[in-house]
């Protein structure tokens, strides 16, 4: 199966184009050699920052990963088995805008080589077993439409079953997906209420939100965990700033919306580096009864 | 019949009517005048079945949202006997698009939250035009653990465009109290009756929307993003609004059709708004029997039939084979 996605597809907050990269490869330079930082906007071998799995070597920013780059930095070799990979979107409202929905999601599935924009399986974190779901924000902005919330009740209620420690990676900028109207929308519901179950049963739920979490992601699952991770400098919040500066028509604050600015307001356990995710999970589930 | 200030395009006929039978009915009437004035109620009748029976998506939105709906204040004096009101969040103030309070309904002593929108300028001004910032879920979850606590059946009267877009919201936790009040509301062990009395508007509304039943007043709107919003994004201008509309099937029908409302609660004709007291009697009548129902229920069947009325929702292909 091929999970792997394009490498020169990067993600800053709402963008989901890459001008620089795509002009490149018109031009015929090798594919991503070169990627320009989000972060402090320096050109940076793309080599020297994926070994520091897709951090700016020079200002330490957070770059964009695909869901399956996610499970390779985070589980143990070998150990991951995907759950529920039958399950596929389809277009319940007949949703069309400047193009269909239907032909939307063929489109993206060719592009990313994902079936819709959340993985789930199980696997071992340090050799401890646990339930791990990944959104990728590259598949119609990670948002979550049924397959999305389909897939991580399911991995909830097996977490639940199984008494594994479970954790969700979120990386979305689309919230709940507008494709699927309110269908999309009850997904929220739908996950938050099997987290509900989980929690019942003393299951440990650790959140880990990076960069983009936003709207009905943030506003469900997301923040529901009994631990809230973040990547540094991550884009989080409710309402995206650009609706928000229309509504209240002021300048946003600095830092506005980032990890560190939910760290500083309460919402936030920890911060944590990407090279420290692994052993700062292993060590928290120990904690808690893992 | 209430004749408002507000009249939308699409209730021109209806009003044109009205100022004839208004005109008639000034003058003393003779046999003649009788005959043409039963005429006109007749096709007043007629034109708001027609009018209303055919509202196309934007025209819904425009209904839902009109400013003389009847708003949960109203709802609170014309379907319950009383209302004990119960302010604020115990951490951070008191939102006024929350309201929340115990009230009495038939023989239930019951709990109702419910977004408030406001009448006048001062007060839509106060309810930011029904958009609750976080202390208002606050609010609302506080009386509901209270309600559990004293087995008191909670009612959800939603209406709102959907929760506060802001720098406070945002500082206080919007995303965090939405997802904790469905938390919450999943497997709260009293019934809950939620109805979208005008906007559903996207998280906001789910956020006191997770019940044993939901329904909705025939010409509310429930959505995962307002029209604009959605227009803004998709089609790169708020102007392809009505198109947005009718792409995400807002309807009630149309969510009746998907199984996410359980009832419909059909509307006055002309719609709520000309109508408030029948609408609060149509809307009693959907509560007593929806109570009547569920508090016999033990509380353990009440919360899984709940996650199970959830849990299956959702449309998606599950392919025989496993594996790609």
């Amino acid at each position: 199966m091929t999970r792997r996605h394009p490498s020169n597809v990067s993600h800053a907050g709402a963008n989901t184009e890459n001008a620089t990269t795509a002009i490149q490869s018109k031009r015929g330079v090798p594919e991503g050699l070169w990627q320009k930082c989000d972060g402090c906007q320096a050109t940076i071998y793309r080599k020297e920052a994926e070994d520091l799995l897709n951090v700016c070597p020079q200002c330490g920013y957070h770059w964009y990963v695909s869901a399956a780059q996610r499970i390779e930095q985070l589980l143990d070799a070998g150990t991951f088995e995907e759950w529920d990979t039958n399950l596929r979107p389809t277009d319940p409202l007949g949703f069309h805008d400047k193009r269909s929905y239907a032909d939307r999601i063929v489109s993206e599935q060719k592009r990313t080589g994902l079936s819709d924009a959340a993985l789930t399986g199980t696997g071992m974190i340090r050799a401890r077993r646990v339930a791990c779901g990944v959104t990728d924000s590259s598949f119609i902005m990670g948002s979550m439409g049924s397959v999305v919330g389909e897939r991580l009740t399911r991995l909830v209620e097996r977490a639940t079953t199984g008494k594994l420690p479970l954790i969700i990676i979120s990386a979305s900028g689309g919230g709940a997906r507008m494709h699927e109207g309110i269908l999309s929308l009850m997904q929220m519901a739908k996950v938050s209420a099997a987290l509900a179950r989980y929690s019942h049963t003393r299951g440990l739920f650790i959140s880990v939100l990076t960069n983009p979490t936003m709207g009905g992601v943030a506003a469900s699952f997301a923040s529901l965990g009994d631990l809230v991770f973040a990547e540094p400098r991550a884009l989080i919040g409710f309402a995206g700033p650009r609706t928000i500066k229309a509504t209240i028509r002021i300048d946003l604050p600095k830092g506005f919306q980032t990890s560190e600015f939910l760290l500083e307001h309460g919402f936030i356990d920890r911060i944590v580096a990407r090279k420290d995710l692994k052993s700062e999970l292993a060590r928290v589930i120990d904690y808690c009864g893992g | 019949m209430s004749r408002s200030l507000y009249r939308l395009p699409l209730e021109k006929p209806i009003y044109e009517v009205e100022d004839r039978i208004a005109a008639l009915e000034s003058a003393p009437l003779g046999a003649q005048q009788q005959e043409e004035l039963r005429r006109l109620k007749r096709e007043l009748v007629e034109s708001q079945k027609k009018i209303f029976g055919n509202l196309d998506p934007w025209q819904t939105v425009e209904v839902a949202r009109h400013p003389d709906r009847p708003k949960t204040s109203d709802y609170l004096s014309l379907v319950f006997d009383e209302f004990v009101e119960l302010h604020g969040d115990k951490a951070f103030g008191d939102d006024a698009a929350m309201l929340a309070g115990f009230a009495k309904l038939d023989n239930h002593k019951v709990l109702v939250v419910g977004h408030q929108k406001g009448k006048t300028l001062t007060e839509r001004q106060a309810c930011h035009f029904g958009c609750a910032h976080p202390e208002g879920y606050r609010k609302s979850m506080g009386k509901m653990r209270m309600a559990a606590k004293y087995g008191l059946p909670v009612i959800c009267l939603i209406d709102t465009p959907g929760a506060y877009p802001g720098v406070g919201a945002e500082e206080r936790g919007q995303a965090q109290v939405i997802a904790e009040s469905m938390f919450l509301m999943a497997t709260l062990p009293v019934p809950i009756v939620c109805v979208v009395i005008g906007e559903g508007g996207s998280g906001g509304a789910l956020g006191i929307g997770v019940g044993d039943r939901v329904a909705m007043l025939e010409h509310a709107y429930y959505s995962v993003i307002s029209p604009e919003g959605c227009a803004g994004i998709l089609w790169k201008s708020a102007d392809f609004k009505a198109d947005a509309a009718k792409a995400l099937r807002m309807r009630s029908q149309d969510l009746k059709e998907f199984g996410v409302v359980d009832a419909v609660i059909e509307e006055p004709p002309g719609g709520a708004h000309r109508d408030p007291r029948q609408m609060a009697t149509r809307l009693k009548t959907f509560l007593v029997r929806t109570l009547r129902e569920l508090v016999s229920v033990p509380a353990n069947t009440l919360v899984a039939a709940r996650y199970e009325k959830f849990r299956k929702i959702g449309v998606f292909i599950e392919a025989a084979a496993v594996g790609t």
